[in-house]
């Protein structure tokens, strides 16, 4: 039930409201819980409203730390 | 990410964990809070992944797991008493009560209609003004500033057909109660409530009851890095609370929504399934909001719960029991007939191991 996706702010829409997209599927949301939320973040989504605004710093500090993880792997099968 | 290197990133995370499993020398069971890291979990089998010595076991984060069965008869009661129109979320309508289901209610002439989000309820009474509409308020953090922002509108709006039956629950009080046994050795919690409320509020994991606690998000290898984060600390006698989801959950949480709740719901005493009646571990409408109490507005006398006694569901969310040990599981309660609500909801324990196995090596 605390299922919640990540979209994309395509649209403000009038105060306090949003259109998000995921891959073409658009949505209308309530944006307030996260009043800071610009065109292009991507937004948590869940029953309809956005939770909270994904920070995709930390998103790419994570791929960071997975590659070098997949890189000790890599390195344990070639020897 | 490229599936080559997601394979391996699994791969040694997994090597991790068994390190850190065997340099604990004990059995690690870490129990997964919240039902949407089931699913995902049974969804990826991440538990074939494990070693023999860590076990993960389910706990009471379903909302609708947790429900008791006088919730569903209270709104078939409000229904079919006061005409009223039952709005709710989808998991719920096949939870079975004393008085049956709420789509038996539906099939019989009721009027039943599921929303995907509570701001649906605000055209829906304004469809069916003056008829009483109750929203059918379940969920835990995440869920719960949905719903105040809802009511907020339907004040601000002036709408007065529009209630809301609450039995919301907040994660700290029986987290507090499961941090006390003995066999869990610590806690992934769940990463979309703690988007919330935050990461300093489960200090007391660490400080009063010597447990690791992580915050993990819902991808596999979200799963496997909190697991191995888990383990680490349990092996390490270091606990501590960490947070593997910071793209989501900031240390304060979203005080937005925290702001949001305070103002229309207050704490109160609730019955958890499984757990019983635990102090202030509910919200239920402040003082300014009372009048929307759908409790207040419409009386009725619900039977009190009593629950199929071969049923395990109350064991199995908190984590005493599998699932595949229950009795009636597969055989009088499958999700086409479920007898308890874990085999009901799309994140119930129970649904999870029916449909992909107990995914165990």
């Amino acid at each position: 039930m605390c299922l919640a996706v990540p979209m994309k702010l395509i649209e403000i829409t009038r105060e306090g409201t949003g259109r998000v997209d995921s891959g073409g599927v658009s949505a209308d949301v309530v944006l307030t819980m996260t009043p800071n939320a610009k065109i292009g973040d991507y937004l948590i989504i869940h029953a309809g409203f956005a939770i909270e605004i994904l920070d995709e710093e930390e998103a790419s500090i994570r791929l960071d730390i997975f590659r070098e993880l997949a890189q000790a792997t890599a390195q344990l099968e070639e020897n | 990410m490229n599936p080559l290197v997601e394979k391996q990133t699994a791969h040694t995370l997994a090597l991790e964990i068994q390190k850190w499993c065997d340099k604990g020398e004990l059995v690690f069971t870490f129990m997964e809070v919240c039902g949407t890291h089931t699913m995902a979990i049974h969804q990826a089998g991440l538990k074939s992944l494990f070693p023999a010595s860590l076990r993960l076991v389910s706990g009471p984060g379903c909302p609708v797991c947790v429900t008791e069965k006088a919730f569903i008869d209270e709104a078939i009661l409000m229904g079919k008493e006061y005409s009223a129109a039952i709005v709710t979320f989808g998991d719920l309508v096949r939870v079975p009560g004393a008085l049956g289901t709420l789509a038996q209610f539906r099939a019989e002439g009721g009027q039943v209609r599921v929303v995907y989000s509570p701001m649906d309820s605000l055209n829906i009474a304004v469809e069916l003004a003056p008829q009483p509409v109750i929203f059918l308020g379940v969920g835990f953090e995440t869920t719960v500033p949905t719903v105040a922002l809802t009511f907020r509108t339907a004040r601000e709006r002036g709408l007065e057909n529009l209630f809301c039956l609450c039995a919301f629950k907040t994660i700290h009080q029986p987290l507090r109660i499961l941090a006390q046994r003995n066999e869990l050795t610590g806690f992934l919690l769940p990463g979309h409530v703690s988007a919330i409320i935050g990461v300093d509020c489960y200090r007391y994991l660490p400080d009063q009851f010597a447990k690791p606690g992580v915050i993990a998000g819902f991808e596999p290898l979200d799963i496997l890095l909190a697991v191995r984060d888990l383990a680490r600390m349990a092996a390490n006698n270091a606990p501590d609370v960490v947070n593997d989801y910071k793209r989501v959950v900031r240390s304060a949480g979203n005080l937005n929504a925290v702001e949001i709740i305070a103002q229309v719901f207050s704490p109160c005493d609730v019955t958890w399934r499984g757990l019983g009646v635990i102090p202030a571990s509910g919200l239920a409408f402040s003082e300014d909001y009372a009048p929307y109490d759908a409790r207040a507005r419409f009386p009725v006398d619900a039977p009190v719960s009593s629950e199929d006694p071969l049923c395990k569901c109350a064991d199995i969310i908190t984590g005493r029991m599998t699932p595949n040990r229950c009795p009636l599981f597969g055989r009088k309660c499958t999700p086409e007939n479920p007898v308890g609500p874990c085999m009901v909801s799309s994140e119930g324990t129970c649904a999870a191991f029916y449909k992909y196995g107990a995914g165990e090596t």
